[in-house]
């Protein structure tokens, strides 16, 4: 045998493990999202995704995420551009970039619980704006709510935009405001007319990152809302492990629902992404 | 803080002809980046500390680490922890295996393949956990011997750590002469195992090592699969505790949170030999 067809042989092991593991079990998904109980096709499981509750969801947990990636985003943004800012102290950006690290890995159940320490009915902060005549639960706060789960999920959101920004910020060249302020721009009309552009592909492409981390987010609503909060991923949850309402069909087709939405989340992205390399030319 | 940033602007528009190139960024930190980063240090450590507070309280106005204690004497507490630290390990052997001389040969030989392999491993970005895991079920129902064993999470979590082990081994790849070193190599009659093993995997240590921090992180944290095809691994174990002890689940996330602290830090001092930095995970 020659040796280039040993290399070939030599990524036989990921293909077959990505296969097994990945490419086949969501072929899985996409099958049975089609099938009936007894096998043959049909379309009525993903017809059933358009009943009330579940259209309620997809709504519920697009809104939150979209929410989440565009303020997260921005914050994220601006915290990473603080951080950059030469003229601060040294140790302002390892702290920040290892925090960060920290924040975005920090999820799933025991971020919830923090939250609940923090801004549940009996929370640290609630407590302190009760003592100063805030009563936020008498207002229709709940930490299961969709404000009180876009309010947890900022904690891993704008950490992750942090770390994914920094390399594009920093790709921006100090001559660039060297070349605009000389030529008498502000530092708005700069970011404007030269900063923002640089970095948008990057922006956007962040931005989509973020509206799929907190789409497919289910340990930390899971556990903040005790199962209760009607959003895709417990639904899927449910429909897999519910004791009393197992649906292994309704699961696929839930799943199945979920990777259209994120996979049209990237085709809108690879539009944007298209125009706003044509803008930069 | 309005006439801080206008003082700053002045300052910077009237001084730069008199500045070196490149010297033009370099002025006091405004006053607005001082505000952006409060606000994050007060959004970051305001829920810790809340947790902190939670954990040691052990009566009203009463203060210890009575839940602590407490939790480390649960056998399930040790069952579970012990099962999610060895899922780690053993996501993070067979990652390395599967990933280092696939992306070796990638590099070196068979560049036609890194489009495709970059699809693939961007591609459990694109079917979430949950949606994951259902498709395991469905696949592997037909086999209760894998689907009923825990060795399933770890084949599981190796797809999940998939884009991150991906992406600091193509970076750590990129950074060192690959060709070079393999030209070498084989002109002293090396084969590519040989030269895999004693050339190029000591250049890779730092990608490695922070790849290997961040799965274990992510994968000491998972709960998703883990709940749903119904193994009480750690989170799932939190998660129990959290039903009904509101105070030794906090003491949990504080101790949670100290390990993926622990995970950081490890990339971060790796990092800061070479400059190199991953650690974007996502735990979910």
């Amino acid at each position: 045998m020659n040796r280039q067809a040993i290399r070939w042989l030599g990524t036989v092991p990921f293909f077959a493990y990505t296969a097994i593991f990945l490419l086949i079990p969501t072929g899985e998904i996409i099958v049975q999202a089609f099938r009936n109980p007894s096998g043959s096709f049909t379309f009525s499981n993903v017809r059933g995704l358009f009943d009330a509750q579940i259209l309620d969801a997809f709504e519920t947990t697009i809104k939150i995420s979209l929410i989440t990636a565009v303020l997260g985003g921005v914050l994220g943004l601006f915290v990473a551009q603080a951080a950059l800012r030469q003229g601060g102290p040294l140790w302002v950006r390892p702290v920040l970039t290892t925090f960060a690290g920290v924040a975005s890995n920090f999820a799933g159940i025991p971020l919830a619980f923090a939250f609940v320490a923090t801004l549940g009915s009996t929370g640290i902060v609630t407590q302190l704006l009760n003592s100063l005549g805030l009563h936020i639960y008498s207002h229709g706060f709940t930490i299961y709510g969709m404000i009180g789960l876009s309010v947890t999920y900022m904690y891993f959101q704008f950490p992750l935009m942090v770390l994914i920004i920094s390399p594009a910020l920093e790709g921006i060249r100090p001559q660039w405001r060297e070349a605009a302020v000389n030529a008498g721009a502000s530092s708005r009309q700069y970011w404007r007319l030269v900063g923002l552009p640089a970095i948008l592909p990057s922006l956007l492409g962040a931005m989509v990152l973020l509206f799929g981390n907190a789409f497919s987010a289910y340990a930390t609503p899971y556990a903040l809302s005790s199962g209760y909060i009607n959003i895709v991923p417990v639904l899927i949850g449910e429909a897999v492990n519910g004791d009393l309402s197992a649906d292994p069909q309704l699961g696929a087709s839930l799943a199945f629902g979920m990777i259209v939405v994120i996979a049209a989340a990237i085709a809108v992205y690879a539009v944007l992404q298209r125009k706003a390399a044509r803008w930069l030319r | 803080m309005v006439a801080l940033r206008s003082a700053t602007r002045k300052r910077s528009r009237t001084g730069s002809g008199a500045r070196q190139p490149g010297q033009a960024g370099r002025r006091r930190m405004a006053g607005s980046s001082w505000f952006w980063l409060g606000f994050a240090a007060v959004y970051l450590l305001v829920p810790l500390y809340s947790t902190l507070q939670f954990s040691l309280q052990t009566g009203a106005h009463q203060y210890g680490l009575g839940w602590y204690g407490y939790i480390l004497r649960q056998p399930a507490f040790r069952q579970s922890f012990v099962l999610s630290l060895r899922l780690a390990l053993e996501t993070v052997a067979i990652s390395l295996l599967l990933m280092i001389p696939t992306v070796y040969l990638v590099h070196a030989w068979l560049p036609k393949l890194r489009p495709l392999m970059e699809f693939i491993c961007t591609l459990p970005f694109v079917v979430p956990p949950i949606a994951l895991a259902v498709g395991m079920i469905g696949l592997f129902q037909g086999a209760p011997a894998l689907i009923s064993s825990t060795q399933i999470l770890a084949f599981a979590y190796v797809i999940q750590a998939l884009p991150f082990t991906y992406r600091s081994l193509d970076a750590g790849m990129l950074s060192i002469d690959i060709s070079t070193l393999n030209d070498a190599a084989q002109s002293v009659g090396a084969s590519w195992r040989q030269t895999l093993w004693s050339v190029i995997l000591p250049n890779l240590r730092s990608a490695i090592l922070a790849s290997a921090f961040l799965t274990i992180a992510i994968v000491l944290g998972e709960y998703t699969i883990s709940s749903l095809l119904l193994f009480s691994t750690f989170a799932v174990y939190m998660q129990q505790i959290g039903t009904s002890q509101a105070y030794a689940a906090a003491a949990l996330a504080i101790l949670s949170f100290f390990l993926t602290w622990l995970a950081m830090l490890g990339i971060f001092f790796i990092s800061r030999r070479v400059g190199y930095r991953s650690a974007v995970g996502m735990t979910r």
